[in-house]
Parts: C-alpha cells; sequence; structure tokens
C-alpha cells in the first residue's frame, strides 16, 4: 500500500528548479533511501513529506491526504505521524536531553510527569542511550545528539521516520551504530522509513528501494540490488563514487557556459 | 547610472513594504494564538524574568543616570530666569511622558530584542524551527506568544521604576547643586506631575514591548546564512527595533495630546 505519493511536484528555489515535475511512490513499512549529489534537492523531497515546503506545482499525499492543500493545523495533524531526524539533529540547546526527548509528550499529552519519564527512558533504551536525561545537548558527542534526535522523533510512535543525511558527520563505526538503529527501529516499530543519504555505504546495508534524484527527477528507482551495477551511467558514477564521468562532465560544461 | 538608481531605490521601498507586511503579518499571527490556545505559563513567565528582572540594573542605571543629568541641565537653564525650583518638576513631566518610556525601550531593544533575534536566529539556522514544526509545534504559539507577552507586562513595570529612579537621581543633584530642598523638590513634582501625564507615557510601553519582541522575533525567523545571518538579524532587530520605538512614541504622544490636552 502506498503511504507517501509525489504527483508531477515542481519546486523552483532562487534560479534553480530543485524539483520538476517529480514522482515517486513510497510504500508502507518498507525503507526507502533517496540518494543523489548535494544540492539536488534530497532534503528539499523531505520538507515537502512534512508540509515545510510547498510546492509550486503538483501533489504531496501521505496517508490518503493531499498535505499540499491541508490548512495549518490539519497540517499539524498529519505531522503527528511523522519523526524526523536532522543532518545535525537539531536538539534544542536550551533543554536538557529528558525535556528533548518528551518535546512532544509535553506539548500534546495530558501524560503525567511519571509516564512521561517512564516514556522517555523507553525510547532512550531503544538507542541504547540510558540514563543521560539529565544532560545537555552541548555535552553530548555528534553520534549521541544523531541518537538523542532519534528518540525525540519516535517519542509519540509514529507511522513514518524521516532521516536527512543520518550519518552524515559521524565516524564508521557511528555511521555503522546509526545504520543498525535505522533497522531496528524499522523493524520493532514497523515505520516506514525514508532515508535521504550519499553515503553508499547505508544505502546498501538499510535500503529496501533506492530512488536517485538527479535535475529534479528520479532517474532511477528500484531494488537495491539494481544499484550494485546499475546500466545508467549517471547512476553508475554516483553509486562508484567516480570522479570522471556524465555528472563531473555536466558540472564542467556549466562553468564553461 | 541614474535609472538604476532609481531601480535601486524602488526595489528597496518595494522590500521595506513586503516587510513592513511581513511583519504585521506576524503580529496578527501571534494575536491569534494569544486567543487562541493557553499561553505557555512556564515559557511566558521565563521570559518575562528575562525581559523584566534580568534588565532592572540597565533600565535603573540608565534612569538615574539621565535623572541626574536632566535636571542639572533644567536646573542651570532655569537659574537664568530665577526659576530653578521648578527644575524638578520640568524634569518629572519630561521624564513621566517621554525620556521614561522611550529610554526604557531602547535599552530593552539593545538588551532584550538582540537576544531574541540572535535565539531564534541560531534556532532557524540550525533547523531547530523545522524541528518544532515537525513535532507539530507552531513556532509561532510557541516562540512568539511568550515573548510578546512577556514584552507587553513587563516594559510598562520597567518604565514605571525608570520613572521613579530618574527623579530619584534629580533628586541628589537637586539638593547636592541647586539648593533646592527636598520638600521643594518633591512638593513641585506632586503638583506639576499630574495622574495623566503618567497615564500618557505609560500608555505607550506596552506597545514598545511587543515592537521589541515581535521585531526580534521576526529578525530571527528570516535568520540565514550561518554565524555571519545572526549576527546581521541582531543588529537589524536593535536598528528596526529602536527607529520604530521613536516612531511609534512621536505617532502616540501626537495622538494623546491632541485627544487629552
Amino acid at each position: 500500500m502506498e503511504i507517501i505519493t509525489f504527483k508531477k511536484v515542481s519546486k523552483l528555489l532562487g534560479k534553480k528548479q530543485i524539483l520538476d515535475d517529480f514522482d515517486l511512490s513510497i510504500q508502507s513499512g518498507e525503507i526507502m533511501v533517496i540518494i543523489g549529489r548535494s544540492g539536488e534537492g534530497k532534503s528539499v523531497t523531505l520538507k515537502h513529506i512534512m508540509g515545510l515546503m510547498k510546492p509550486d506545482s503538483g501533489e504531496v499525499w501521505v496517508d490518503n491526504e493531499c498535505i499540499t492543500q491541508l490548512n495549518d493545523d490539519d497540517i499539524n495533524r498529519v505531522r503527528e505521524k511523522f519523526g524526523m531526524l536532522f543532518q545535525y539533529a537539531a536538539l534544542f540547546d536550551s533543554m536538557n536531553v529528558r525535556e528533548n526527548v518528551g518535546f512532544a509528550l509535553d506539548e500534546h499529552t495530558n501524560l503525567s510527569e511519571e509516564e512521561k519519564s517512564k516514556i522517555v527512558a523507553e525510547k532512550l533504551e531503544l538507542v541504547h542511550l540510558s540514563g543521560i536525561e539529565t544532560m545537555m545537548p552541548s555535552e553530548l558527542s555528534g553520534g549521541m545528539k544523531k541518537r538523542v534526535g532519534l528518540a525525540r522523533a519516535i517519542a509519540r510512535n509514529p507511522q513514518i521516520l524521516l532521516y536527512d543525511e543520518p550519518t552524515t558527520g559521524l565516524d564508521p563505526i557511528n555511521c555503522d551504530v546509526i545504520n543498525n538503529l535505522i533497522l531496528e527501529l524499522s523493524k520493532k516499530l514497523g515505520v516506514t522509513s525514508i532515508v535521504v543519504t550519499h553515503d553508499m555505504q547505508s544505502v546498501f546495508k538499510i535500503a529496501d528501494r533506492v530512488a536517485m534524484l538527479h535535475k529534479g527527477k528520479i532517474i532511477q528507482v528500484g531494488p537495491k540490488s539494481d544499484f550494485r551495477d546499475p546500466e545508467n551511467p549517471i547512476v553508475r558514477q554516483f553509486v562508484r563514487g567516480e570522479a570522471e564521468g556524465p555528472l563531473t562532465d555536466e558540472i564542467i560544461q556549466n562553468v564553461l557556459k | 547610472m541614474p535609472s538604476r538608481m532609481i531601480s535601486h531605490f524602488g526595489d528597496q521601498v518595494i522590500t521595506s513594504f513586503e516587510k513592513a507586511g511581513d511583519i504585521t503579518k506576524l503580529f496578527l499571527d501571534t494575536l491569534k494564538w494569544c486567543f487562541k490556545s493557553k499561553p505557555n505559563i512556564k515559557q511566558t513567565l521565563q521570559q518575562m524574568v528575562y525581559f523584566g528582572f534580568d534588565s532592572i540594573p540597565i533600565v535603573l542605571l540608565t534612569a538615574m543616570c539621565i535623572g541626574m543629568i536632566f535636571v542639572l541641565q533644567t536646573g542651570y537653564q532655569l537659574t537664568k530666569f530665577g526659576a530653578t525650583i521648578y527644575a524638578g518638576g520640568i524634569s518629572a513631566i519630561a521624564f513621566a511622558r517621554e525620556i521614561g518610556p522611550v529610554f526604557t525601550g531602547w535599552a530593552v531593544a539593545s538588551r532584550v530584542g538582540a537576544s531574541i533575534a540572535a535565539e531564534i536566529g541560531t534556532m532557524q539556522v540550525t533547523e531547530q524551527i523545522d524541528a518544532l514544526k515537525t513535532l507539530a509545534t507552531d513556532p509561532v504559539r510557541y516562540l512568539v506568544v511568550p515573548r510578546l507577552l512577556a514584552g507587553v507586562i513587563m516594559v510598562p513595570i520597567l518604565t514605571i521604576l525608570a520613572v521613579l529612579v530618574g527623579i530619584l537621581g534629580g533628586w541628589i543633584i537637586a539638593i547636592s547643586n541647586l539648593g533646592i530642598t527636598t520638600q521643594v523638590y518633591f512638593s513641585n513634582i506632586q503638583s506639576f506631575l499630574l495622574p495623566k501625564e503618567i497615564y500618557a507615557g505609560l500608555i505607550k510601553t506596552p506597545v514598545f514591548g511587543a515592537t521589541i519582541a515581535i521585531i526580534g522575533c521576526y529578525q530571527g525567523f528570516n535568520t540565514f546564512g550561518g554565524a555571519e545571518g545572526v549576527g546581521r538579524a541582531t543588529r537589524n532587530s536593535v536598528v528596526t527595533s529602536t527607529i520604530l520605538i521613536i516612531f511609534f512614541d512621536y505617532i502616540m504622544g501626537a495622538f494623546i495630546l491632541a485627544i487629552w490636552k
């Protein structure tokens, strides 16, 4: 069953056409990884799903609701189905870990302090960070911040988890810890996961399906096995991380223009 | 060249109107949230402490110094006409109607307005504002409403304190430099400073508080470009608030004088 659908979405930012008649469907329960070069619109894609950006044209459907046509109150209702991990965690730096993870519980529920603390402890345990409730974000390492961000994202048991470059800025071991968490949470919580990344090691470890974004369109989508030895020369260059090929030729031509 | 200058000037005018529209929209959105949902008491109290209590030293220091200087200068001029005893009364009226409210507004704009812009601007560039939205929390309700309420409540209180301390500062100069006795100084103030003079000054201060809060938040929300952007937002917040405070002071002062002579 499709849970998120992009229908002919276009978005212009400044003078750059970030999304151009962009179509993509994401199935319930899968881990969909969107890859592409920096600045190609991967994060913009996530922001459209959350209703943080509105498309210039086209529609974004989330769980049978067209999020592009909803008012602010309804968008907030739909957002309760989501959890999002930001590239640099985006923890509230004036709050400790307990307040960060329990933010949505404090804001949107009438649970007692005891119940909220219990949920926060459970979520921190899920990301293997028990007992750090009183620490401030400034006291945490990059990897810990991401895991606290993940605990905050799952605090209200969302149906859909969005990850914006979850392994960026982490050492290889922490990258693997985050990848394992994405897989674990997907299995334990049964959520749909959408991951934006250009880390191919992550892609082959966590993805059920992969979509490659290039010049505002999805140029290839399919199971990760299709991306091991792709025929499309653009996809092949990206997946192999080669300095020479059609992707870099385009950049050189643009500079020469 | 002239056509380019005219075009540049035209662009600046259009941008200014667009910004004024955005600021008004932010203010109206904030008002809507004030009535639509219960304000966050904890956040509002925190902001009241920050806006008000923590601003007391700078506001009182400024008020004390200005009160002393004002009475000294006024007394010196009045001595030429043998009217030195009126220094207290004249200064008190000026302080209650104009100097107290405006200088308090400026002191709070430079201390609190700047830090609101820096705090929200940092949240903006580090995606914390987006994080609030993804947690189904409206940033205007969560961040702006408590600051607006704190500004509207605390700037009038700070102004009352500033006027009192300004008058006390003037008294020190009156008895030490001008040879006015304590009794003459205060009885002169009592006969000059009618309640309507105090109301005429105080009525403007919630507007100044709202201006500082809304401009600080607006500049914060519109921050882009990392640390440089935060610096720009902070500077713009202070400059815009300072200009708007004097602009609203003139508009309201003229209006009050017209209807309440």
